[in-house]
């Protein structure tokens, strides 16, 4: 029997962000998948190169609002790299605690929708109403809920007081019971289990063959943590355990992320113990002192994320600038996935790897129908 | 109480929100749903979150509405039955905030459909989007 094309997107409930996947369906398999990405392509890169080192950091902040933590750390680290400037080190500790702060709001954020992805809306509300918790802390340490403009180059823009410390790890106590909950419902609930136990499978093998990373590669067994393997910021002095699930399926994945909660709640506690007393930023000049390249990789909340940057001696703007984002890399494994399972499966295992298009969407414009790779002229694509 | 009227008390009673992204970083839809849940809880002032154009009363926009993404922006506002309202959130849907002239971004929902409530931040706070919800109801209840 030939296969149906079903349609999903752009504008779909189940996507949040516009975007087209087309599956070929034989009766409820999915047969193959081919994703239409695009719809949030903005520019960002070209954009950029046009604005001065400055601007440029509040741009790349934009990539994404969920993981721009992620993007302002990546871009200044790789400026600084440029630059040869070095930050202190209480600027360094500051850092990973806001970035991993930012790995929990993403988590929650991410487990929430899954929950309601599955129609399990109470757990969904439960899990949204202890992500306030993290969005206060965020709001206390650096005056905003979600864009921080936190890293600046050269440092951080605000210090913590030792109040706001104490402030932090209470919430942050707090918020570990309820992460505990969490861990049992995912862990053990009958209805969570059905729908993902065996969802979505992806194989070691093919998790490194197609290039998977963070959490999505992670939840295949495979060992990989930016963190751990390439330390930046404060996490040369701060132990960082990566975690793996060896299933492979959905359900790999969410306890991944759930684990990694419970590790940033950790690692967050473990940086303002040992965070030095100091200054919090250095002044750098505006126009780079010498060409350069660098770039810059983080452990963004959905995997890899790097910033690649070229510089001319004398100049106060990026000659070129280049980003990788996690779900770019993590949509080969994401067709993988799909193929084989119910077309009732799609929602669960599309939300397991955390897709963000916002941040797919910035490369270029790419019709990747039928493997082949053709640049699609702009015109015609409206 | 007429037809009219019956329908205008129920669609200012409950409005029911239809959530548009045209190309956003997903700050302020993340802010949008944040209203939507226990803290915030814009339900208690009926307003619920639809997943289909033709069930909504009220298009929250959100996004930088970029060249790709207006055709089908288009299509959902004429999907949407009338009278319907727009919401644009978000300094992107104003006026294309920080992506302004970006080769990809047309700058502002206005440019494809009429906007009746603008609620300005990169992001906006969960409650200045209820607010904005709820000027848009007064602004209704006064139409007549």
């Amino acid at each position: 029997m030939p296969s149906v094309d079903i349609n999903i997107g752009p504008v779909h409930p189940a996507l949040h962000e516009p975007e087209k996947f087309v599956f070929k369906v034989d009766g409820e398999v999915v047969v193959d998948v081919e994703p239409r990405l695009g719809y949030v392509h903005r520019g960002i890169e070209k954009a950029a190169g046009e604005k001065t080192f400055t601007q440029a950091v509040y741009l790349v902040e934009r990539v994404c609002g969920i993981c721009n933590v992620a993007h302002t750390l990546a871009s200044v680290q790789a400026i600084e790299r440029a630059f040869e400037v070095d930050v202190p080190a209480r600027a360094k500790y500051l850092r990973t605690i806001i970035h991993e702060l930012n790995r929990l709001h993403s988590h929650l954020l991410l487990l929430g929708v899954a929950c309601e992805l599955m129609g399990f809306d109470t757990l969904f509300m439960m899990l949204w109403r202890d992500r306030e918790v993290v969005m206060d802390l965020m709001e206390l340490a650096t005056g905003n809920r979600v864009m921080s403009a936190y890293n600046v180059i050269g440092g951080v823009r605000r210090n913590i007081s030792d109040h706001e410390v104490s402030t932090i790890r209470k919430a942050l106590t707090s918020l570990s019971e309820g992460v505990k909950r969490y861990r049992k419902a995912f862990a053990e609930d009958p209805t969570i289990r059905a729908r993902c136990v065996n969802v979505g499978r992806l194989s070691p093998f093919k998790g490194i063959s197609l290039g998977a990373v963070g959490p999505t590669a992670r939840g295949s067994g495979i060992n990989v943590d930016v963190r751990v393997k390439e330390p930046y910021a404060a996490f040369d002095e701060i132990q960082c355990t990566p975690i793996t699930y060896n299933e492979g399926d959905s359900w790999a994945r969410f306890m991944v992320r759930i684990d990694e909660l419970h590790e940033s709640i950790r690692i967050i506690d473990e940086a303002l113990n040992k965070m030095p007393r100091g200054p919090i930023r250095v002044p750098v000049a505006e126009v780079a002192p010498q060409t350069a390249e660098s770039f810059s990789i983080v452990e963004a909340p959905r995997g890899e994320l790097l910033h690649h940057i070229y510089v001319k001696k004398g100049e106060d703007r990026p000659l070129r600038y280049r980003i990788r984002t996690p779900t770019y890399a993590n949509m080969p494994a994401l067709c993988e996935m799909l193929k084989g399972g119910y077309i009732a499966d799609i929602p669960v295992t599309l939300v397991s790897i955390d897709p963000c298009f916002s941040c797919t969407d910035r490369l270029t414009l790419i019709d990747i129908r039928s493997h082949k790779r053709k640049v699609v002229r702009l015109k015609s694509s409206i | 109480m007429s037809l009219l009227k019956l329908a205008k008390w129920a669609r200012l009673k409950s409005p029911w929100i239809l959530h548009v992204n045209t190309g956003a970083c997903n700050s302020c839809d993340i802010e949008v749903l944040a209203a939507l849940t226990p803290r915030f809880d814009v339900e208690r002032f009926g307003a619920i979150l639809k997943p289909s154009p033709r069930h909504a009363d009220i298009l929250i926009v959100t996004g930088a509405l970029t060249r790709q993404a207006v055709e089908r922006v288009k299509r959902v506002y004429e999907q949407t039955p009338d009278p319907k309202f727009v919401i644009a959130v978000g300094a992107c849907a104003l006026s294309g905030g920080v992506f302004q002239g970006c080769y990809g971004v047309l700058s502002g929902v206005d440019k494809v459909m009429p906007v009746d409530v603008y609620v300005p931040g990169c992001p906006p706070r969960p409650d200045a989007i209820i607010h904005g919800v709820i000027k848009l109801i007064e602004k209704v209840s006064k139409s007549g």
